[in-house]
């Protein structure tokens, strides 16, 4: 196995997740409410924040079931919007080296906000960190989902309350500390621009999902993005 | 069976199936060297990208609506070393606040 780093813990994992898990309690809260509006019953939603536990995911399908879109549509949306995680897998797999349902459960509760706060930075995870924190989002998640189901109609129309920006402000507040880094500069095909990597990656990686979003399928824009990443690659030796 | 519940298990498997694949395949064994400069920067690359499309994104076409301006306050917010709790209330307020105006 890799040598597993830092020296944080389930507790420092746990502790750190609150705040997201709140926030993704009242993302659960409204995709409870649109996934019953989109006729997807009481039942269902519920077992697929269990199953797929992606939020994204799950409001693409919904909304595509919504607007009358057929299941195999819904489903591919869902998996498109989810095809990051096979890179994002990949990242955290060196610091994997349980047995096969060890690595399953792992795999499972890796969301983008478990995934960012178990990174210990320079390409390395913490898988300790890793489980806690996807514990506590997959419960917020669930309990979210179930209270929007049951308490829809109390809780109205969640884009009037504003939580479809708090989606991109959790993923902007996530974003910012990682874009950090100790080299100050970044050689990009034979360039060298005053910034550091993680920061052109970024703004390379908003880029490239704005240009492809009026033409792509959603999904296709955000695993495109991730391809930024490769400025990173280095030269064989 | 129905649509939806097609669905929710084709959704739930494939979904896994992408999470695994890297942990089931891999896991245990660290990456060539030549591609931790390349994992390292996925998080920046993805976020961003999550960002933009969460913030300008309606479908496939690309609009500046209240969430931008959420979205706006939130960076204020998190330049000042706001919780991510408070940054993500200020977010949603904003918005629900600039839709309510324009209604």
């Amino acid at each position: 196995m890799a040598e597993t780093s830092g020296d944080r813990g389930f507790r420092e994992g746990a502790v750190a997740v609150v705040p997201m898990a709140v926030a993704v309690f009242g993302f659960g809260l409204s995709y409870g409410v649109l996934a019953r509006a989109a006729g997807m019953g009481g039942v269902a939603p519920v077992v697929m924040s269990v199953t797929t536990f992606a939020g994204s995911a799950q409001f693409a399908a919904a909304s595509v079931l919504q607007a009358g879109g057929a299941a195999a549509t819904a489903a591919l949306s869902a998996l498109m919007l989810n095809a990051r995680y096979l890179p994002i897998g990949v990242t955290v797999a060196p610091w994997l080296g349980g047995g096969l349902w060890s690595r399953l459960l792992h795999a499972h509760l890796t969301v983008d906000e478990s995934w960012v706060i178990a990174a210990e930075g320079t390409g390395r995870w913490n898988p300790r960190v890793l489980l806690a924190a996807g514990t506590g989002l997959w419960i917020a998640w669930i309990l979210g989902t179930l209270g929007g189901v049951l308490f829809g109609n109390v809780i109205g129309d969640p884009a009037r309350l504003g939580l479809d920006a708090a989606f991109p402000a959790l993923f902007l507040a996530l974003l910012v500390p990682q874009l950090r880094s100790r080299e100050r500069s970044t050689e990009v095909a034979g360039l060298r621009i005053g910034a550091p990597p993680p920061a052109i990656a970024a703004l390379l990686g908003a880029a490239i999902a704005l240009a492809l979003t009026p033409f792509t399928p959603a999904g296709v824009p955000i695993v495109a993005a991730g391809a930024a990443c490769l400025i990173g690659l280095r030269r064989q030796p | 069976m129905s649509d939806v519940w097609i669905v929710v298990i084709v959704s739930g498997v494939g979904t896994l199936a992408l999470k695994a694949t890297g942990p089931v395949l891999l896991g245990g064994r660290p990456l060539p060297d030549r591609f931790t400069g390349i994992v390292g920067l996925l998080g920046p690359a993805l976020l961003a990208a999550l960002v933009a499309i969460g913030t300008f994104a309606n479908g496939q076409r690309l609009v500046v609506d209240g969430r931008a301006l959420g979205v706006g306050a939130a960076a204020v917010a998190i330049r000042f070393h706001a919780p991510v709790l408070i940054v993500v209330i200020i977010a949603a307020a904003v918005t629900a606040t600039a839709r309510a105006l324009t209604g």
